[in-house]
């Protein structure tokens, strides 16, 4: 539908093509936002790069860019990192599942309407609140039943992101359980499958790369959440999988650094942005991922 | 009278089934329950600290007479110049996509982008503000450095909120206002956007709320944690009420936890506050829709 506003005077025309023009450019913002992260990214990246090898990046199992005896082994972040969010995906998953299947398939549709709106609150808590509760009250509470449990550790923090990204997970799962069409659950049922057999067997095997893209997006948030392991997880880099023990993310050591007063242009400067670097690329390959998997439900059931 | 083996059979299905559904239930009342238990934990916390006092004074070393002010003001500033920078831009977009560019490769391009921006991790955003807005404009550690990168930051929100709002008007209020003989610009202006205003503004109003409890972008920035002045000028370096409550809870002294979760109780309020006010306005314009 494109109109052809043929008895416009000229400098009506030249306006609407101003204006259309102006539009444009706020749209393309998006595109050079994206095209600034990479560059930004990638030029102190090189510049990181250039004092430090990649072998040592990638080799060594120590992150002390502050200390004397400096190494600048990403595992410890990186280890930090996964390490939180394996447990906020081990918290989220059920959780999120469940309880997108209840709102999918189980509740009356009044219920439906006032509980979902109830659980994506639990989204839009600011993640400084959630940093709070993970230090007040989520870890003592821990400490009194678990062993050795360090006043900051991966835990606490680990489980109450967990509880921020159910709404994630039970939202995006909840429209691709939703969309499986009726005609297939009803031919199920008239199989004689009753209702949970219909559920594991036919609906959720339908929904399931609906469901699995809302995992993967899920773990990207958890990846890229800040606030929450900046305060509660203990800002220590340390190579381990225990979970009661002191450890930093990579999102916690940019806020670290940027606490501090590092100059701009020296070698600790651009750790942050080696290490934004690392967070962009697992990030971003996750949303693709969890793009491709929605799509494809889409397709699959429209 | 025993009951057959299949009756028996039947009745244990319909427990097992039961069961589930109670445990579905239990997962979304569970994670509603630990939700209340925190509100109720910050409010108790908060108690005694909540005063008038609290909200009109400045930090301090001693935790009782610290106050948010500085953080509260920072915070107003900066989402009314994050708001003026981004929902031009925002809504802008979301014209030019639903009005203009439809299914052409521009839009297309730009669609990609604000899909995969909508994804960024918000401490990346301030990796970019850090790097674009503070050294390269040389805006330095200031409100507008911080408005600019939070704008970045709400812009994908922006846009695909005012698209939803555009889309609800219907095609044929644009072709009455064509066969009228109005221009493109025209129709947009006078027809579609008025029609849409309500939609864009609730969703705006969401996506600013959504820059006010961020902290982590801004500390990249460069935003203070410890100031004793409010900001003059959008060139003065500034805080806001979540950097004033992490640096309250990185303390190690009780006195500073409640006064942390005052702090948090502010911010709780300032996003209900906003929230609701979103939520009233939806509901008042919708009654006038007339279509």
């Amino acid at each position: 539908m494109k109109p052809g506003p043929a008895t416009l005077p000229r400098t009506g025309l030249i306006r609407e093509w101003i204006i259309e023009r102006a539009l444009l450019g706020s749209g393309m913002i998006a595109v050079v936002t994206t095209v600034a992260i990479v560059v930004v990214l990638a030029l102190e990246t090189v510049a990181f790069f250039r004092e430090v090898s990649l072998g040592q990046f990638l080799g060594d199992t120590q992150w002390t860019p502050l200390f004397a005896d400096k190494h600048f082994g990403i595992w410890p972040l990186l280890g930090g990192t996964l390490l939180t969010s394996a447990i906020a995906i081990a918290v989220a998953l059920p959780f999120g599942l469940l309880a997108a299947i209840y709102l999918s398939e189980f509740a009356a549709e009044g219920v439906r309407k006032a509980l979902k709106p109830m659980l994506e609150l639990l989204a839009g808590v600011p993640t400084i609140v959630y940093g709070y509760f993970a230090v007040v009250v989520v870890t003592p509470m821990l400490q009194r039943v678990i062993g050795g449990l360090a006043g900051f550790n991966a835990l606490g923090p680990g489980i109450v992101m967990g509880v921020m990204i159910i709404p994630m997970i039970s939202s995006l799962s909840e429209d691709a359980l939703h969309a499986v069409p009726m005609s297939v659950k009803e031919g199920a049922h008239a199989l004689g499958a009753t209702r949970l057999a219909t559920l594991l067997r036919v609906t959720i095997p339908s929904a399931f790369s609906g469901i699995t893209a809302s995992v993967v997006l899920a773990v990207s948030r958890a990846i890229g959440e800040t606030m929450i392991v900046a305060i509660a997880a203990g800002q220590q880099p340390r190579f381990t999988l225990d979970p009661r023990v002191p450890i930093e993310t990579m999102t916690a050591y940019i806020v670290q650094i940027s606490m501090g007063d590092t100059p701009t242009g020296t070698l600790e400067y651009r750790t942050i942005f080696v290490v934004g670097s690392t967070l962009f690329l697992m990030t971003f390959a996750m949303n693709i991922i969890s793009q491709r998997l929605a799509r494809r439900f889409r397709k699959g059931t429209a | 009278m025993s009951s057959t083996p299949r009756r028996d059979s039947v009745r244990n299905r319909r427990l097992l089934e039961r069961a589930f559904v109670a445990l579905c239930l239990l997962a979304v009342l569970l994670p509603l329950g630990l939700l209340a238990l925190l509100i109720g934990r910050v409010l108790v916390d908060a108690g005694g600290r909540l005063s008038w006092g609290f909200l009109t004074s400045y930090p301090s070393r001693r935790a009782a007479q610290a106050g948010i002010l500085p953080g509260l003001v920072g915070s107003l500033y900066l989402t009314g110049l994050t708001a003026t920078i981004a929902l031009p831009l925002g809504v802008g977009a979301a014209v030019y996509l639903e009005e203009y560019g439809r299914r052409g490769r521009l839009a297309h391009l730009i669609e990609i982008n604000i899909a995969n921006l909508a994804g960024v991790p918000s401490i990346i955003y301030g990796l970019l503000g850090l790097e674009l807005f503070v050294r390269t404009v040389g805006m330095e550690r200031s409100l507008l450095a911080g408005a600019c990168t939070m704008a970045l930051l709400i812009l994908p929100i922006v846009i695909m909120a005012s698209r939803e709002a555009l889309r609800t008007v219907p095609d044929t209020l644009r072709e009455s206002a064509f066969a009228l003989g109005g221009s493109h610009w025209q129709v947009v202006r006078q027809v579609v956007l008025p029609l849409a205003f309500p939609g864009i503004l609730t969703g705006s109003i969401l996506a600013v709320s959504r820059a006010i409890g961020e902290a982590a972008p801004l500390i990249v920035v460069g935003a203070l944690t410890y100031i004793a002045f409010l900001p003059r000028g959008i060139n003065s370096p500034f805080t806001v009420l979540p950097i004033q409550i992490f640096n309250w809870v990185s303390r190690p002294q009780e006195a500073f936890m409640v006064n942390a979760a005052a702090g948090i109780v502010v911010l709780l309020l300032t996003l209900l506050l906003l929230n609701g006010l979103a939520i009233y306005l939806r509901n008042r314009m919708q009654k006038r829709r007339y279509w």
